[in-house]
């Protein structure tokens, strides 16, 4: 058992510290997003506070009253959401991109690893750490320096208990596997038209804003939101948001895991059937 | 040969590229955008949830965000070389190549290449541009059409001042500099909304520190007919070449004590 896991274990290994060494790529992430969020936090206090120009502090006027989620709550969601930015599908592997414009995706088939456990795990590797450095400083910026600079109201609040906590890095964990099965069906799509573009064009805006991550799904009209809660993208960062609020709960809470195990294994299913028919016919170009 | 024939000529040579495998072009324009559409897709959501903000209406904010979305993309088809200046000229050595072709370095990188793909930027920033003006009443033709070419002259000076001084930067770190992203991208997020929205100090920095507000938010308010200093407002775009003209300068000096990474 672990003695078939190894090959796997080291592809993660590999990957993961070629992704720690740019650290400067990260830092310009961090600060990327920090600008964006409190942009997009200034945005939304400006719109609960409504026309009646409410008072500043969170409490909110006639128009904050009929959203379903407070001023708040949105506040650490859009923090959660930039925190977690790297956890999006952000398209296919690049190294396999380029694999497959040189034509070197063959050796992929010399190796006697199963092909889609080996994508997977280069995936996951790649987006933990690109994930992991960016969730860190942006955690520390909107959860201990904002409250400390008295920018209390802007700041990122914890899950209001521990229970919510523990849910919350369950669905996280559930939204990086989701994530890093839609990155190798974006590999599988790279193999059969030879070019990245167009999956990544068609799924990266998709995964942005079904995630939730351009805008609370809680904040979309009422008639939307059973869909918007189906859909595979919520799994991605609304419904770990939502966990870490706490408004998740007993049946509703079970639901919305079972929603996240069911799309990973619906594209789990998907990915592993049409990688086996891509390789039974495989073209591969350059030489 | 002149130089804009000759930028002419490079931008000629880019495109006929571009297009070269137009099913790929197509899907990436349509993705772009779907992509940038979804921008405002957010911005109504919010209104269809809120209705308004701080008095502003949706057609109101349709005319800054088509504004500034303009101005940003036609930035981009002409300033890529910059944006990737570091990577693509710098790290490369590309950068000595050009220095010995006995013209100005800027208009060889502004002719790097003209891209198509802001194009579906600017497609759906004038659409709602239009919907805003059908949805919002602004002064006369004769006022607002040469203002509205002269705000988004001043906003594509601005900027491609702003990708201008992150290429300058890069000659220190040899890479281009993400972390200007904050003015390009953020930039055009910020200038989506009006700026009364914003923190005080945000404003202040944004209209006096980096002159965002005064080719988009300033020049905008005079369209309307709104703003409490309209004269001051007619004239704030030219700030917008203010910055490019010191950007410029320091290109030039940086340029000047360039030296090669020897690759």
């Amino acid at each position: 058992m672990i003695r078939a896991a190894t090959p796997y274990l080291a592809a993660f290994r590999a990957r993961w510290q070629t992704t720690m060494r740019y650290r400067a790529a990260a830092l310009a992430g961090f600060v990327t997003q920090c600008w964006w969020g409190m942009i997009n936090i200034m945005i939304y206090a400006a719109f609960y506070h409504g026309a009646q120009g409410g008072a500043p502090d969170g409490t909110h006027g006639a128009a904050g009253a009929t959203a379903p989620i407070s001023l708040h709550q949105t506040v650490t969601y859009v923090w959660i959401m930039q925190g977690t930015l790297a956890l999006m599908p952000w398209g296919c592997d690049p190294e396999i991109a380029d694999a497959v414009r040189s034509g070197a995706v063959a050796h992929e088939l010399l190796r006697p690893i199963d092909l889609w456990w080996w994508w997977s795990c280069r995936a996951t590797a790649r987006i933990l750490g690109r994930l992991v450095p960016r969730a860190l400083l942006i955690v520390v910026f909107s959860g201990l320096v904002l409250p400390l600079t008295g920018l209390g109201a802007w700041a990122l609040r914890p899950p209001p208990s521990l229970p919510d906590a523990a849910l919350f890095a369950v669905s996280i964990l559930m939204g990086l596997v989701l994530s890093a099965c839609i990155v190798v069906l974006l590999n599988i799509v790279t193999v059969r038209t030879f070019s990245p573009a167009g999956g990544n064009a068609v799924i990266t805006p998709l995964a942005l804003i079904l995630s939730g991550n351009l805008l609370p799904l809680a904040l979309f009209p009422g008639a939307v939101q059973t869909l918007l809660l189906l859909q595979p993208f919520a799994g991605l960062g609304d419904l770990p948001c939502r966990f870490w609020l706490g408004t998740l709960h007993g049946g509703r809470a079970i639901l919305a895991l079972g929603q996240q195990a069911a799309w990973i294994a619906a594209l789990t299913l998907a990915g592993r059937a049409s990688l086996r028919r891509t390789l039974h016919r495989l073209e591969i170009q350059g030489g | 040969m002149n130089g804009f024939a000759l930028w002419r000529r490079y931008a000629r040579a880019s495109l006929s590229g571009q297009t070269r495998y137009p099913g790929a072009f197509l899907m990436q324009m349509a993705g772009h955008l779907a992509t940038t559409l979804m921008g405002f897709a957010a911005i109504w959501v919010l209104f269809h949830r809120f209705g308004t903000v701080r008095g502003w209406t949706v057609g109101q904010v349709a005319l800054f965000y088509g504004l500034v979305n303009i101005q940003f993309a036609l930035t981009e088809t002409i300033g890529y070389g910059f944006e990737r200046f570091g990577d693509e000229f710098l790290r490369t050595g590309a950068f000595d190549r050009l220095l010995l072709r006995p013209r100005w370095s800027v208009l060889q990188v502004l002719g790097h290449q003209f891209r198509l793909r802001p194009l579906a930027r600017l497609a759906q920033g004038a659409a709602i541009l239009a919907l805003g003006l059908s949805m919002t009443p602004v002064r006369p033709l004769p006022f607002t059409l040469p203002m509205m070419l002269w705000a988004i002259a001043g906003g594509v000076a601005f900027f491609l001042g702003v990708l201008i001084g992150q290429a300058a930067l890069s000659f220190r770190t040899i890479e281009s500099l993400e972390i200007v992203n904050v003015l390009t991208y953020g930039g055009v997020e910020a200038g989506q909304y009006p700026f009364d929205l914003y923190a005080r100090w945000f404003r202040q920095l944004m209209t006096y520190g980096i002159p965002l507000g005064a080719v988009s938010y300033e020049p905008m308010l005079a369209i309307m007919g709104r703003s409490p200093h309209p004269m001051a407002a007619t004239l704030a775009p030219a700030a917008g070449f203010a910055f490019l003209a010191i950007m410029l300068l320091y290109w030039q000096a940086a340029v000047r004590r360039h030296a090669s990474t020897g690759s």
